[in-house]
């Protein structure tokens, strides 16, 4: 087989596939050589841990099984600790991959400091809308 | 027992029983060296005769010595561009080619612009056509050799292989055609077309792998790549490959002679997939020209999903395509074919190719569409792109 078991399991069968009402946090990497997309909704709570996560991809089954096994481990983590994760992480739990395809597809570290990014972006409008409420209410 | 369905012609066939036929007796029993002069090598030699005899009379050539056998395409491809462009050094070091050629053919030409050699890489149109007033504004005072595919690989577009043939004659210049992919889809008949070079293969043609030929017009000159005991009239140095060489005689003369009735079948399967698609599927494009182009080969793009993913589904299912997308290729590089047929690269990661064999079935066919359509589903629901926005 091209893929090993593992991979090919979790190409057929994603766990985290598909989109997420309610994500505070939304990540997107696009690969420039291959043009592979992929999207990253999580949900982090008040406490800043990631409740949920759930991905979309337009790519291989590489890119679409990395999306997916990070999905599993950003999941229950603070933000600190989402950020802690690499790409190694993801690649330990997906196996060995055919050649050439390591650089190709694993895109944790981007997909998951774009959707914090995001995440941030989206308090400090939050913040910026709510003193300039309390502004003008003075 | 596991349903198989193989689409993937024009990446290799299956050797016929005709074919195989004719080849196993060179194994065991008429082993031979066909250099020697006993009664072993002579009829080695007469079971070689005889291939190069078939492949005279299935591409029209006028004699039997035109032909010289390879260990496939890419060394009859090779040998044309390299051997001619050194035999005519001194005339000219500038060749014209396509965008679109196998790689046998473009990296030979980059080969030889390592060594000072200028080479022209034609554009083509959106449905994969060289243009011909593009082919002539490229026309220098030192070109030497131009090589156009007759059907393109990926995405069975046929050129104006004798209208291009007619130019390169009108200037004095030598044409060559890779037509690993046109014989037995297209007629081929290398005097009425004015073909200098021709480059063929047998496994795509029911015959077996890792042999070839290359016709050459007598006449024209060209330089040998190999060295050793002058073979081939001291073109292709090496021992003769009996068996491989007669499966591909015989596979030339049964693809040649049959082509009509295989074109028939072929439009009927891939009309009936066409229209069963359509019927069934959403957002696609159809790469390639829609009329001139062969029969077995259907390239389509699938908007919102990635060749390789789908790929994939379809190998699950037991049926078998390739994809021009660049998670599949070594390179990492989308297809050169459809970058060049200016086909957006999210649309060409999306490609896959159908080639059909005529032992495909319409119940084959539904089953293929069947999976098909699942699986692009499957795929477009997990994917951030909408193809219906495309």
């Amino acid at each position: 087989m091209y893929y090993n078991r593992f991979i090919m399991e979790r190409f057929q069968y994603p766990a985290n596939a598909g989109g997420m009402h309610g994500a505070n946090a939304i990540g997107e990497v696009v690969k420039e050589n291959c043009h592979d997309l992929t999207r990253l909704y999580l949900k982090i709570d008040d406490k800043s841990v990631i409740e949920n996560a759930k991905f979309k991809t337009f790519g291989c089954c590489a890119s679409i099984v990395s999306a997916d096994v990070t999905c599993d481990l950003v999941k229950g983590k603070t933000i600190e600790e989402a950020l802690q994760i690499t790409n190694q992480d993801v690649l330990k739990i997906m196996g060995e991959l055919p050649e050439g395809k390591e650089r190709c597809s694993i895109m944790a570290e981007e997909t998951i400091q774009s959707a914090i990014d995001d995440y941030y972006k989206k308090k400090e409008k939050e913040a910026k809308k709510a003193l300039k409420e309390a502004n003008d209410v003075e | 027992m596991e349903r198989k369905i193989y689409l993937d012609n024009a990446s290799t066939t299956y050797v016929s029983q005709e074919v195989l036929n004719e080849m196993l007796p060179c194994f065991n029993v008429l082993y031979g060296n066909a250099g020697s002069v006993h009664s072993f090598g002579r009829t080695a030699m007469s079971i070689v005769d005889k291939a190069r005899d078939r492949i005279r009379e299935g591409i029209n050539a006028q004699k039997s010595s035109e032909i010289y056998f390879t260990s496939g395409g890419t060394e009859a491809d090779n040998l044309a561009i390299l051997g001619v462009a050194h035999a005519y050094a001194e005339k000219g070091k500038h060749i014209i080619t396509s965008q679109i050629e196998h790689h046998a053919v473009l990296n030979a030409c980059k080969e030889l612009e390592k060594e000072g050699y200028e080479v022209t890489y034609l554009p083509v149109d959106k449905s994969g056509l060289v243009s011909l007033p593009d082919l002539l504004h490229s026309i220098r005072k030192d070109t030497i050799l131009i090589s156009i595919m007759s059907v393109n690989n990926e995405v069975g577009t046929i050129q104006n292989i004798k209208s291009i043939a007619k130019i390169a004659h009108d200037y004095g210049i030598l044409f060559h055609t890779d037509a690993v992919q046109a014989i037995g889809q297209v007629k081929i008949d290398v005097q009425d077309m004015e073909i200098d070079l021709l480059s063929m293969s047998a496994h795509k043609i029911h015959g077996p792998k890792g042999v070839g030929a290359l016709y050459v017009k007598s006449g024209v000159k060209f330089n040998s790549l190999t060295y050793g005991g002058s073979q081939e009239r001291g073109k292709r140095s090496g021992t003769e490959n009996v068996p491989g060489i007669a499966g591909l005689g015989k596979a030339v003369e049964l693809a040649t002679k049959n082509y009509m009735i295989t074109n028939r079948k072929l439009k009927i399967i891939r009309d009936y997939f066409l229209d069963k698609l359509a019927e069934k599927v959403e957002f696609y494009q159809i790469n390639g020209h829609l009329q001139q182009k062969s029969n077995a080969i259907v390239n389509i793009s699938f908007y919102g999903i990635e060749g390789e993913a789908l790929l994939m589904l379809l190998d699950l299912a037991g049926i078998c395509v390739s994809t021009g997308s660049a998670c599949m290729s070594k390179s990492l590089l989308p297809s050169h074919v459809l970058e060049a047929m200016h086909v957006p690269s999210d649309i060409a990661q999306g490609s896959i190719r159908f080639s059909f064999g005529t032992n495909i079935s319409k119940a084959d066919v539904d089953y293929v569409v069947e999976e098909l359509a699942k699986a692009v589903a499957k795929l477009r629901a997990i994917s951030p792109i909408q193809a219906g926005r495309i």
